[in-house]
């Protein structure tokens, strides 16, 4: 182990990203898909610790009330029954961070005597069954006092209506952005459009349900829970329950979907973590169905008004977003401003922007924050300007396409967008198609596309260790968690690109705060883009140290030295496996240490995307069917084809959903609680929604610039145009504009028959 | 209950009329008692009338007792610790918990223990011979048909059960047959064509 401090990050240089790669770009199935297909891998809902109580939550179910009484009487008498926690308990009043993107709110305790939404955890049990814990639950009378509520947040700001804090419904400031003169701009104009997009709100609902497990071992906890981000949330647990974070141990794992549902702290776990202290017992806090429909974040509801201004010869003079985002009952953000700021040149810009909270659950970043909302307003834009200088909607696009932030000016290290619209057209046969179109008749097709970007940070802080063990086998220490999106698999390609260690050989310790080195969340499309060039420079570091000591021991000059197979080769000559290198046996095991290298300064790395739909459209049942898609992505290298294909199919298949079908409805007049907290009412898209027919069509722009292996963020940016690209499609098969999502059968009959009786 | 040992003595029979009289009552009272608590099916019964069950699973007999009550869903995970069968909304919506009752498909959230007695069942962990997967399984790995994997066992068992009614499905048979498993992660594509290559792995026509 000697050699492992010597071993200075960066010492090895920043490398340049690979001109050839054998490995890095190949299709290649999971690392981890045996333990995926087998049901061997262990997810938190699956655990199960000896002499382990399970925890049930009495929630409030109403959307604005006050906790008058609570009688547990006879709880504690119940079968099983261990312990009870709510606001009359200490720690009943610990304080949960809000994540760090969200700098302040209103404080969020961890029981509530007023309750600002349905589904407030009020009282908590724990019992030696999950059974008995729900029966515990069950058998908690609470009384309640109801409030009047306030569900519509085009509403929030109206006078008289009913408060969610105190200090009102804002929560921050209404924000501006300006640039140039949109007056003038409008004015320059030959052709102006105006429209109200709205979309609904959505829920995560990842197929593994929250839950987490917490255990005591003296004055440390150690918590597994299924998140995005392990020192994120011992951050969090830290903070709440003021303890230093040496003391906070999280482990996550496997993860059973997220997509931003599962990276902030939630209460259910902080709840096991202070049941286990009471107890002494290992505590399991799973939430149900139905509940993690309410509790654990959705995407906020957005109404976004636009106004845009176009000259014939295609070129943006005008843009004017005005939005109202609800965030629910504490704070998050609703903006969406991105697209409309930046996704084309456009001298004359202005963004305001009004989140409020409402009687509702919290939102939570849900994958492609913001940008979904946007992109689904603005690329509709494009195609009603389009439309109104009878341009193609493709050539609008090209002409005002940006290689530089129109907000501050920086250049993108690359773009692919023009590529990604004119080889994306090619792919799906864009002329074609869109002149074919069958646009009479009670079946009508059409086809439409959208386009998108979407930001991706890297860069510190984050410490990868990369172990070669003496059998020649490697270990990858790093705190990423893999939360279904393939990140491990391309690691350990990495790894064995580097080092030409075969990847059965290549092991992955599991995101550890008390294992792995600090690193940065999964989430934001960031993964990639953070760990990637971090996973390289420690293999090049471990590579550097075994060709030193190689060079020594077989006394030749380090720079005849290459690796490969598993032997270390001398230029025109001899070669030995690394594994008979006898400073490898002397040392044990050689460790590199890799740290991703600052994003390029004065720069900004954008993942590009295009995508093409083409739609079916009963007019007389106003059904909807989506019958091919194509997506052409510019998200730099292609770090693993397979995986990359099904980040992209994935994104599009769960934006079929927010284009067709989901939306969250609330008891307006009643209780104010969400009424379709299940997935039958709550419709995901099925094998039957989504279209076989899709092509994924990878742009490279071999960007040397955003980091060192060429990968810019693929996550979020799969899901971003989808919507809109099928909102234009059905506009093209009936000549009927559908700014609100999702577009139900109901809605489409609505607004051809509105269509009909105006007699277009 | 086999394996637990810390539970209270059995002091009342709760029946499924008086359990539905007890929840339609929360939801209805003034005094609203947890109306948003509608436990899972993971739950696992403790007491109630307990009946010794024989389970048939991947060809191993278990003789278990269990609370009339008890899904097969909750005997797998909760009593025998076989959690690769997933347990995803507890009312029959996602599909998570699919298995193989005499080769054919059910949601085993929605099957009790007790019904399953007399019969073939084969739950993800019996696909798996000798370490070796599987051609459901191998397909799915190939074709990467999944992200997060938590639907995965429902989807290589919804899967089985169709290719063991039709061995050469056309994509629209594959549609109808997986569209009663739900995936996030929208692998659907994927899961489509995997299907179609366990289909040629089992007929022994694939490359």
């Amino acid at each position: 182990m000697k050699n492992q401090g010597d071993a200075q990050p960066g010492q090895a240089g920043v490398a340049l990203p690979w001109n050839h790669t054998s490995v890095i770009g190949n299709s290649v199935p999971r690392v981890d898909a045996y333990e995926r297909v087998t049901g061997t891998a262990l997810y938190t809902l699956d655990m199960q610790l000896p002499d382990m109580l399970h925890a049930a939550v009495v929630r409030c179910p109403f959307a604005n009330a006050i906790v008058k009484r609570i009688d547990h009487s006879e709880v504690m008498g119940m079968p099983g029954v261990r312990a009870l926690l709510s606001s009359s308990d200490p720690e009943g009043q610990l304080v949960l961070p809000y994540p760090w993107w969200v700098p302040v709110g209103p404080p969020m305790h961890l029981f509530e005597t007023r309750c600002r939404c349905a589904g407030e955890e009020v009282i908590a049990v724990a019992a030696e069954t999950a059974t008995q814990a729900w029966e515990a639950a069950r058998a908690i009378e609470v009384e309640y006092e109801e409030l009047p509520f306030l569900l519509d947040h085009e509403q929030a700001l109206a006078p008289n209506v009913p408060r969610v804090h105190d200090k009102g419904n804002l929560v921050r400031p209404e924000s501006v952005y300006k640039r140039g003169n949109v007056a003038r701009g409008f004015a320059a104009a030959d052709a102006v459009a105006e429209e109200t997009y709205r979309t609904s709100c959505l829920i995560h609902t990842p197929l593994e349900v929250h839950a987490s497990v917490a255990v005591w071992d003296g004055n440390r906890v150690t918590v597994w829970d299924g998140n995005q981000a392990v020192f994120n949330e011992q951050r969090y647990l830290a903070t709440a329950l003021n303890l230093p974070l040496s003391a906070v141990r999280v482990i996550s794992h496997y993860v059973g979907g997220s997509f931003g549902s599962k990276a902030e702290l939630s209460k259910h776990t902080l709840i096991a973590v202070v049941l286990a202290r009471k107890t002494g017992r290992p505590v399991k806090c799973a939430l149900t169905r139905e509940e993690s429909f309410q509790c654990v974040g959705n995407r906020p509801a957005n109404t976004m008004f636009v106004k845009a201004g176009i000259k014939s010869d295609g070129s943006l003079t005008a843009l004017h977003l005005r939005n109202a985002g609800s965030v629910g009952a504490y704070a998050d953000w609703a903006d969406v401003a991105g697209p409309v700021a930046g996704l084309y040149t456009c001298a004359n810009v202005l963004i305001e922007e009004t989140e409020v909270f409402v009687h509702a659950g919290k939102s939570r970043a849900f994958r492609a924050p913001g940008e979904a909302q946007g992109t689904w307003a603005l690329e509709q834009m494009m195609d009603t300007l389009a439309e109104k200088i009878s341009m193609d909607p493709i050539a609008v696009r090209l002409k005002n396409i940006a290689i530089a932030s129109q907000a501050s000016g920086r250049p993108y290290t690359s773009s692919g967008y023009r590529e990604c619209l004119l080889e994306g057209a090619r792919a799906f046969g864009w002329e074609n198609a869109r002149s074919g179109a069958k646009r009479a008749g009670v079946i009508r097709r059409g086809v439409g596309m959208a386009g998108a970007f979407w930001n991706t940070e890297g860069g510190p802080p984050t410490t990868v260790l990369v172990s070669l063990l003496a059998d020649g086998s490697a270990n990858l220490n790093m705190a990423l968690v893999d939360i279904g999106t393939g990140t491990k698999s391309v690691m350990a390609m990495i790894v064995s690109e580097e080092l030409g260690i075969p990847l059965e050989k290549i092991h992955i310790e599991d995101a550890d705060t008390g294992a792995t080195q600090f690193g940065k969340p999964t989430g934001g499309s960031h993964a990639v883009v953070v760990y990637a060039p971090a996973v390289r420079q420690a293999a090049l570091d471990v590579k550097r140290q075994l060709l030193e000591l190689a060079g020594k021991e077989l006394q030749v000059e380090v720079s005849m030295l290459a690796l490969k197979d598993g032997r270390v080769i001398v230029a025109g000559g001899q070669s030995k496996k690394i594994t008979e290198l006898k400073a490898l046996q002397e040392l044990e095991q050689i460790t590199g240490i890799g740290r991703p290298q600052p994003d390029p300064p004065g720069k900004l790395v954008m993942s590009f995307a295009a995508q093409f739909a083409e739609v079916e459209v009963n007019t007389k049942t106003g059904e909807i069917q989506v019958l091919r898609l194509v997506a052409a992505h510019d998200s730099g290298r292609v770090m693993n084809r397979l995986t990359y294909e099904s980040q992209v199919f994935g994104g599009m298949a769960m934006a079929v959903g927010f284009a067709l079908t989901e939306c969250r409805i609330m008891d307006r007049n009643q209780t104010g609680r969400m009424v379709n907290t299940n997935w039958h009412d709550y419709k995901i898209p099925t094998a039957k929604d989504v279209p076989f027919d899709q092509i994924c069509l990878p742009i490279d722009p071999q960007d040397r610039e955003c980091n060192s292996v060429g990968a810019k963020g693929l996550g979020e940016i799969g899901t971003i145009p989808t919507a809109p690209a099928i909102a234009n499609a059905i506009y093209h098969a009936t000549g009927v504009r559908m700014p609100d999502s999702p577009i139900t059968p109901m809605r489409m009959l609505r607004s051809l028959a509105a269509n009909r009786s105006q007699g277009k | 209950m086999v394996k637990e040992g810390n539970h209270e003595p059995v002091h009342q029979a709760c029946t499924r009329r008086q359990f539905l009289e007890t929840s339609v009552a929360s939801v209805a009272g003034v005094v609203a008692v947890g109306a948003l608590q509608m436990p899972a099916a993971d739950t696992t019964p403790v007491h109630g009338r307990m009946s010794e069950v024989h389970l048939r699973i991947n060809g191993h007999e278990h003789k278990l007792l269990l609370e009339s009550r008890a899904t097969l869903l909750s005997a797998l995970r909760d009593v025998l610790g076989m959690t690769g069968t997933k347990l995803g909304c507890g009312r029959g919506e996602c599909g998570a918990c699919t298995l193989l009752i005499d080769d054919m498909p059910h949601y085993s959230c929605l099957t009790l223990a007790v019904e399953a007695q007399g019969h073939e069942i084969t739950t993800i962990e019996g696909l798996v011979q000798a370490g070796k997967l599987g051609p459901v399984q191998q397909a799915f790995l190939e074709h990467d048909a999944f992200q997060c994997g938590y639907c995965t066992p429902g989807q290589v068992m919804a899967a089985e059960g169709l290719l063991r009614r039709n061995t050469n499905p056309t994509i629209e048979d594959i549609r109808e047959g997986m569209c009663g498993n739900l995936c996030r992660c929208g692998a659907y594509v994927h899961i489509c064509r995997a299907v179609v290559r366990a289909a040629e792995l089992k007929r022994g026509t694939g490359p």
